[in-house]
């Protein structure tokens, strides 16, 4: 067999670049002058009409596509299983047996917190992983900011002197984070769990933060600091959940107390995975509200 | 005909959402691309959630030990759901970081002009 020498195995083995005439072809129409000022008027006035026929061209194509799109998906869906039926493909023994042996192997009322939380715990450390990731992107891009624009965002409230929304959030302020915990403690009991309490702590977070300004808040919940306690929930999550596939995987017969069904502290690691899980919610919504929101005030 | 039509409204409503949002991807405003991206999450959140109905049965709260699957509707898809909204999230703020970014640097929202200018190399009209 002879060696491949077709120009994309040559891209791979990195000895020519793919792009590069595209790019010299694309710097050539618009970024870099050409050689010859007096040539540049009547090439520049065309490429301009060339660009304004394919902004239109693109338009046209655009919604036809989306027609196109609306029919396509909407025939398809008239052929799916009807709204409601008992025997459609995706209910099938998965999900029976996730509620039918879920309560006993998990310890858990909520078959989808057990179902998340243990069958596939794996999968919500990668989701938690997923929010960590967005919220280090943003603190990266949005960190170093100039002066010139501190005002470059209107400010949503910053009036120290909005009494009806400050005496409003003093009243409702505690019982949002009431609720917000309920929530996150009794997510493998009731419907909820760690995102959604995490989500209620963040917006009660963010509603203190809008009504009595960013300062007092971020003083004490500075990104740095919701990022250093996010990194130590996603350890701990780690750290639990390695516990559980090491023993599993071994065979060793640690059993994990799964404790009475239906009190608060039972069905093993769901609970201390679910503050976990909550604790990085609320960070990272709060987080984003701060680094979103900065230079308003 | 009309009856399948009327027992699949959510898919159905969940199809003309996602065509909505995909129709507000044109505008050249980077913030009402976001919402269009929005509204696309929010069908498909739509759809799945109709995917795991299943007509008379309740929430998946098992209360006793040996519970019979068929009083209950189908749990696998909202755990999808769970994972496509934190998934939104993400990309969302993202979106927004980046649109900041952008704000600043130069002075638009609009993504034609945008574009015009960081051909020129020119930042701030």
């Amino acid at each position: 067999m002879t060696e491949p020498n077709g120009r994309f195995s040559q891209w791979l083995r990195g000895e020519t670049d793919l792009f590069d005439e595209a790019r010299s072809l694309i710097l050539n129409q618009d970024g870099v002058p050409p050689a010859d000022p007096p040539k540049k008027k009547p090439k520049r006035r065309k490429t301009g009409a060339m660009l304004h026929r394919r902004y239109t061209m693109f338009h046209i194509l655009f919604v036809t596509s989306c027609i196109l799109l609306l029919a396509l998906l909407l025939s398809a869906v008239m052929d799916l299983p009807t709204f409601g039926d008992p025997y459609a493909p995706s209910s099938n023994e998965v999900s029976d047996r996730y509620v039918a042996d879920g309560l006993e192997e998990t310890g858990a009322l909520n078959a989808v917190a057990g179902m998340i939380l243990d069958y596939r715990a794996f999968d919500t450390f990668g989701e938690s992983t997923v929010l960590f990731a967005a919220a280090i992107s943003v603190l990266f891009l949005l960190q170093h900011r100039t002066d010139s624009h501190r005002h470059a965002f209107a400010p949503v409230t910053t009036n120290e002197n909005d009494l009806i929304l400050q005496t409003a959030v003093r009243i409702s302020f505690p019982f949002i984070l009431m609720f917000g915990s309920y929530v996150v403690l009794n997510g493998h009991l009731s419907p909820g769990g760690g995102f959604s309490g995490g989500a209620v702590l963040g917006a009660g977070l963010i509603l203190y933060g809008a009504a009595f300004g960013r300062e007092g808040l971020s003083e004490k919940l500075p990104p740095e600091r919701t990022s250093r306690i996010t990194v130590i929930c996603l350890l701990i999550y780690a750290a639990l959940k390695c516990f559980s596939f090491f023993t599993g995987a071994n065979h060793m017969a640690i059993e994990i107390p799964k404790g009475i069904p239906g009190a608060i502290l039972s069905s093993g690691f769901i609970l201390p995975l679910n503050i976990c899980v909550g604790i990085i919610v609320a960070c990272t919504i709060f987080n984003f509200f701060l680094l979103i929101t900065e230079g308003d005030d | 005909m009309l009856e399948h039509i009327i027992n699949m409204r959510f898919e159905i409503a969940a199809v003309f959402l996602f065509a909505i949002g995909f129709m507000t991807l044109l505008h050249p405003n980077l913030i009402k691309k976001i919402i269009g991206i929005n509204i696309m999450d929010t069908s498909i959140f739509l759809f799945l959630a109709a995917a795991g109905y299943v007509d008379g049965r309740t929430a998946p709260i098992v209360t006793g030990l040996g519970a019979d699957p068929s009083q209950y509707i189908n749990p696998v898809p909202s755990g999808l759901v769970l994972t496509g909204i934190v998934v939104s999230v993400s990309t969302t703020a993202f979106f927004l970081a980046l649109t900041i970014r952008l704000y600043r640097k130069y002075n638009s929202l609009n993504l034609d002009k945008i574009l015009l200018l960081a051909r020129k190399g020119k930042e701030k009209v």
